[in-house]
Order: C-alpha cells, then structure tokens, then sequence
C-alpha cells in the first residue's frame, strides 16, 4: 500500500472515531429523552451525555487502595479503543468499511467481545466485591448471549454464501445484498426471527435493563464500574456510547442495510452527508426498539433467568431461524418458489 | 480449586449506605456465588433521639414531634400517641373527630402504599412503574394538603381530637379522588401482578412461612402476606374503625393461595389501597356532625394532662403494621416515660429467614419488601455496667406472670 493510501485510511479512522463518539453520546442522548417520554417525565436535554462526559473529565481520578493500578487504568481504555475500531470494520451510511479488507463479520464479532471483557478486567482490578460480582456476571452473561448472536451471524452468512455470492462473511457482500431481497417467504420469516433474536441480544450486549445484572443500580450499586470515577468513568460512558451505534451498526449492516442515495436519485455531493444521516435515524429507530422499549417495560432479570433465557428460548428461536433459512435455500435451489 | 472446602463464602457488605437501601443499616452477606447464605443486619446508624426530647416537652408539643418520628406514617405515630394520652388523662374523643382521624390515616395509608409500590419497582429495576405509581400518588398528596394544610408532617391530631374539621365542600375533592383510585386500581394491580418479569422476580422470592411469621411477630402486610390474619382496625378497633367494617387482607383472598413471598406483599398492599378508598367513602357517609375536639383550649388541656398519672398505651395499624407508643405520666408537665416502637422494629428480623437461600438480584426487593422505616424504628441501647444479658420468650412470659400477680395482689 502506497503511503498516501496509508494517510488516506488513517484520516477516515480519525474521522469515524469522531463520529463514533459524537454520535454514540447523542444515541444515549436520545434514549434518556425518548425513555423520559414514555415515563411521562421531562427528561434531560440530548446533549447531557455530553456536559456528564465534560464534568467527569474535570474530575477526580480515584484509585482504590486494593486495586491492581495498571489494570484499573488500562481497562477503560482498552473498552474505548476496541469500541471504536469495530466501527472500522461496519459500512457507516455510505461510507464502505474502512478496514474492510482487513476483517469481516467474524472479526466483528470478537472485536465486540473486547470492551466487556475489558469490563470484567476492570471490575476484577477494582478489588470491591461489588466490581466482582459484576464481573462475574458480566461474563456469564456474555457466555449467555454470545451464542444466540452466533447463530444470527452464521445463518445470514450462510444464506447469502448459498445463494451463490462470494466472500459472504464480509460485510461490504452483507450490506450489498440484503438478506430481505435474497429470500423467498420461509426464509423471509426465518430471517425475521433471526432478527428478533439480534433484537434481544442487543440489551444484553449493551448492559440494559432487563439484561444490565452487571451493573444493577439498586443492587451492586453500579456493578463493574462502581470504583470507577472521573476520566476513567468518563472513557467507560465514552465506550458505552459508542457501543450503543456500533451496534446499531451492526444491526443495520445486517437487516437494513440500504441507503437514502439508493433509493432516491441526488447529486453526489448530497448523498454522502444524506446517508450518513439516514444511517443515523436508522440506528435511532434500532435503538428506540431494542433497547429504549425494552427498558422502559422490562423489570430488571436475575442472573438465572438471563442465561436460561439466551440459552432455551433465544437459541430455540434462533436455531429455527436458521433451519427456516436453509429450508429456504433449498427450496430456490430446487426452483419451487422464486427468489 | 476443585476442593470444595477452599471455596470460602466471601462476604458482601451492603450498606450503611447503598441505592438499594433508603435508610441506613448494615447488612453483612455471607455469600456462596451469588446465593446468600447467611446474613446479619445492624440497625441503629439513624437515631435521632426524638423520646429524648420528647421526654422534656408537654404532650401538647409531643403531639407535634411524633409527627416528624416517620415522614410517610406520621399521622399514625400521633394517632396512636395522642390515644395513649388520652387514655391517661381520661379524656373523651368526640366521635366526629375519631372519623376525621381515621379518614386521614387512611389517606395515609393510600399515600404510604403507593410510595411503596414505587420504590419496590424501582428496586426491581421497573423505573418506568415507579415514575407512573408516585404521579398517582401525587392525588392523595393533594387531597391530604388540602384536609390538613401539609403534605407531610400533617399537624392535624392534637390529644383529645383533631384540629381541623373536614366541611361538606371538601367532601368533593374527596370524593374526586377516591374515584380515580378506584378507577386506577385496576390497572394498578394489573401492571405490578400480570407483568411477566414482576412475577418471575417476585413470585416465591424472600418467602416467609405462616409460622416464621407468628414466631418472629410480625405486623401489618408482612405478616398478612404470610397468611397471618391480623389488622388491629379490625382485632382492636380504634378511631372510627369499631363501627366501620374492616377485613384484614389476606393474598389468598385475590389468588386463592398463600405463598409468603414478595409477591404476596404486593398483592396486600395494592388490594389495601382499594379497602382504603371504601372505608374513607364509609366514613364520610356515616360521619356524625358535633364538635372535633374535646378541649378546644390548649392552656386547659395541658392544665388536665399536668394533673393526670398513669400509664396507657395507644395502638395504632400503621401501614407498615402496629405502632405503639407507651406513656406514663405522673403529675409532672413532661411525661416521665415515653416509649416508641414503630411497626419497623418487629418486621425486621423477618429479613433473616426471607434472604437466606436467595440470590444477591433478589436483596433489594425483599429488604424494601417489608418496607422498613429505620429512622422510626432505631433507638439507643444503654449497657449498664457493661453487662448484657438477653432476656428470651421465657424470661418475658415469666416476667408477664410476675407483674399480673403483682397487679392481682
């Protein structure tokens, strides 16, 4: 690669991670006034996350006595980093993935894993039993819902690889070829149910309620991060952010993938900012449904209750999903009903 | 690690302070992953010394302290003073004023369960019921604002009546707001016992049994959740209540089963609001007309209480169960003993059977299940020459015995 190509990309990355944070903060943002809403409150303003980034930034940095300092330290940045670079690797409106030839969905997958492992690194550093049931709970429900989004991923990638299409891990092939229009009626329901399935996933993966046991408010009084305050807090809730629209991302790349300039006709030069804004109104919807909805109407689940829930029902739904899928496949291969 | 015995339970503190906890005291958890296996709780880390400085005061200006002892029960506290006072001093309460006061303590009740139904919520993490239980709540705030001019710390109970009547005009507002509850109720209980994640948290979580229930005492809904049938509005009939008909509420009355879990707890308090909303219709259609207070003068009902000697107690069914103050007076302006034991103080050990076995999720909803009211309840303990000794059932029944022969004799 010439050096300016190298230039070139990392200028992209910088731009991204700008977005990913600007537009991360105001995702949450958003959900704290769309949530007020619904619990007929006022609510703050959209830009708090950013004046509550601004405040802990000026803040104190407390290290706790029994703390592993480095670890303490590392944590929330490593959360940050690896948030931020998945976003690398996802079509954001119009804009390909930058990294895209460097990683596919696989990647992605891992990559997503990384801030809450990082979390649970954190917590276990920050030596307050409350940080290590966090943790601990952090983990067992990744182990919970790692498999169910396992099984989305797998079974989109399989449906586009058999009908025909090459590289169907990578995600420019996903976002090109949109599941919807590849499917005949059974794997268009299979296809929904896979949906669903990402659609539950999500909370969990962004530590919400129902699914927020790791960080439980009321009862570990902040979980993972209950030691944390000022910049380190401050790179948590940055991450946080940033996690809620690549996420949004993720689920937008897979299910709904197209984009304004698509669909209507408009000069270049528009369709660039247009799409990037589409793609944000997308991911507000993706997150008004998984996430804003669901925490308002949900009580908070036990521990147990997350992993049966991801391990039975989810998983059920999901395998069914993908058998509904590779009925599909078979059928259009066999010619019975038209894709 | 595979050998089990090295697997210590770690221990969890919770508290003085922590969201979960609205009060301060200190929970010390013996944990075994996330199930609890043993727990100990210290009381204690919010008194106030309010019999202190009551004991330096007349019991008119008591009267006005023991609303400030609980900011949601106040006007229990006073109620059950104010009768334990009137008892000593052999006053009459008109019986329009046994009517006002019984209307307001249900209005109280209404207000306390609510704020209840929120904050169980909330502990659950259900923040979008506790937003929408406490604007409901808000009515009865209103309602009780009007009839006695606060919100809280009411100032409507003085010893020998109260000291505001209730005039036709507000038998509206009244009226208003009893319709709304009972309009409401039905979703109420609909939302906090039909929803799915409640029932999964709440159902056969921080069970305590019939029996568990009588041994350690209990009061008020606890021990109605666990199918104990006791309510002193209707065992011990004060105020109004002897002519009003009051049922304890039983969770078996709406489900047709007991379990004496959490959800029970529910299921008493919500059904209550509605009972509440009928005796207070109850009251204002058979509220007889008359004065509202025995002694009108406070320099003349102080000149009778400096007069009086005795002792008495007043009960009073506090929507957290039995309050019950103690008063001795003997001829002198302050009265020599006054003794408070909130509804708090016999539900807590009922914490130790319901956590064990539970999981850490589960702490926050069964602590706020009994709803305890720590500041009411917590007292100073004075060990004289640094001697304990603990007095057991026996000693107390023996002790009982002792002072019947001796009243005898």
């Amino acid at each position: 690669m010439t050096l300016l190509g190298i230039a070139t990309m990392g200028m992209w990355c910088i731009l991204l991670s700008l977005f990913a944070l600007a537009g991360g903060l105001f995702l949450l943002g958003v959900d704290r006034k769309l949530a007020a809403h619904m619990q007929a409150r006022i609510g703050p303003p959209i830009r708090q996350p950013f004046i509550d980034v601004a405040k802990l930034l000026q803040k104190e940095n407390i290290v706790p006595a029994n703390a592993i300092p480095c670890l303490f330290h590392l944590a929330p940045v490593i959360a940050l980093v690896s948030s931020i670079v998945v976003l690398f690797y996802l079509p954001v409106g119009s804009i390909l993935p930058v990294l895209g030839v460097y990683g596919d969905l696989v990647l992605v997958m891992y990559l997503l894993a990384v801030p809450a492992l990082a979390m649970v690194a954190g917590g276990f550093a920050s030596g307050s039993p409350y940080a290590t049931v966090g943790a601990q709970r952090e983990m067992v429900t990744m182990i919970a819902y790692e498999f169910p989004l396992a099984i989305v991923v797998i079974g989109v990638a399989w449906r586009l690889g058999a009908a025909g299409l090459p590289l169907p891990f990578t995600l420019g092939t996903i976002a090109a070829n949109p599941i919807w229009t590849l499917v005949g009626p059974v794997g268009f329901i299979g296809a929904l149910l896979l949906l669903l399935v990402l659609a539950v996933v999500t909370p969990a993966e962004l530590s919400r309620i129902p699914f927020d046991t790791q960080e439980a408010e009321t009862e570990l009084a902040g979980g993972l991060l209950v030691e944390y305050s000022g910049r380190n807090l401050a790179m948590f809730y940055l991450a946080q952010g940033v996690k809620t629209l690549v996420f949004a991302a993720v689920i937008i790349a897979i299910f709904f993938p197209w984009n304004l300039s698509g669909l209507l006709a408009m000069p270049p030069w528009l369709a660039w900012p247009a799409d990037l804004l589409f793609f944000l109104v997308k991911s507000i919807l993706v997150l008004f449904f998984a996430v804003t909805l669901v925490r308002v109407g949900m009580a908070r689940f036990r521990i147990n209750q997350v992993v049966s829930l991801y391990w039975v029902y989810l998983s059920v739904i999901g395998f069914l999903g993908l058998i509904l899928l590779m009925a599909d496949a078979s059928l259009v291969t066999l010619g019975v009903v038209g894709a | 690690m595979s050998d089990e015995s090295k697997k210590a339970p770690y221990i969890v503190p919770i508290g003085p302070n922590h969201p979960a906890l609205k009060e301060p005291v200190m929970f010390t958890f013996e944990m075994e992953g996330e199930m609890v296996r043993d727990v100990d709780f210290a009381p204690g880390q919010t008194h106030r010394g309010i019999e202190w400085m009551g004991m330096r005061r007349n019991p008119v200006q008591i009267v006005h302290l023991t609303d400030r002892i609980c900011g949601i029960c106040g006007v229990s506290h006073t109620l059950a003073f104010a009768r334990a006072v009137e008892q000593v001093t052999g006053i009459e309460v008109p019986e329009r004023a046994d009517y006002i006061r019984a209307i307001i303590a249900e209005f109280e009740r209404i207000q306390s369960h609510l704020l209840w139904a929120g904050v169980a919520a909330h502990e659950l993490g259900f923040d979008s019921l506790l937003h929408l239980t406490w604007r409901v709540r808000e009515q009865s705030m209103d309602v009780i604002e009007n009839l006695t001019g606060n919100r809280v710390n009411y100032g409507i109970v003085q010893v020998g009546g109260v000291r505001r009547d209730i005039v036709p005009e507000q038998h509206r507002i009244i009226e208003e707001c009893l319709s709304t509850y009972e309009g409401l109720l039905g979703k109420l209980l609909n939302l906090f016992l039909d929803d799915k994640t409640i029932t999964m948290r709440c159902r056969d979580c921080g069970v305590l049994s019939r029996k568990e229930a009588l041994d350690l005492c209990t009061v008020g809904p606890t021990a109605r959740a666990s199918g104990v049938n006791v309510d002193l509005r209707q065992d011990y009939p004060y105020a109004a209540y002897g002519d009003l008909e009051v049922k304890a509420i039983l969770p078996d009355q709406h489900l047709g089963e007991t379990h004496g879990d959490v959800y029970d707890r529910i299921v008493v308090r919500l059904l209550e609001v509605g009972q509440s909303c009928q005796i207070i219709r109850q009251c204002l259609s058979e509220m007889p007309a008359g004065p509202f207070t025995a002694e009108e003068k406070l320099a003349k009902l102080l000149a009778i209480c400096k007069k009086a000697t005795g002792e008495a107690i007043g009960r009073v069914e506090a929507p957290r169960g039995e309050c019950f103050h103690y008063v001795r007076m003997d001829g002198k302006e302050a009265p020599s003993t006054w003794k408070v034991k909130a509804s708090s103080y016999s539900n807590l050990m009922s914490w130790i059977p319901m956590l064990r076995g539970e999981q850490i999720a589960d702490i926050p909803i069964i602590v706020a299940s009994i709803d305890p009211c720590l500041s009411c309840t917590d007292r100073v303990a004075v060990v004289r020459d640094g001697s304990s000794r603990i007095l057991t059932k026996e000693n107390l029944h023996r002790l009982s015995v002792e002072k019947t022969r001796r009243l005898q004799s």
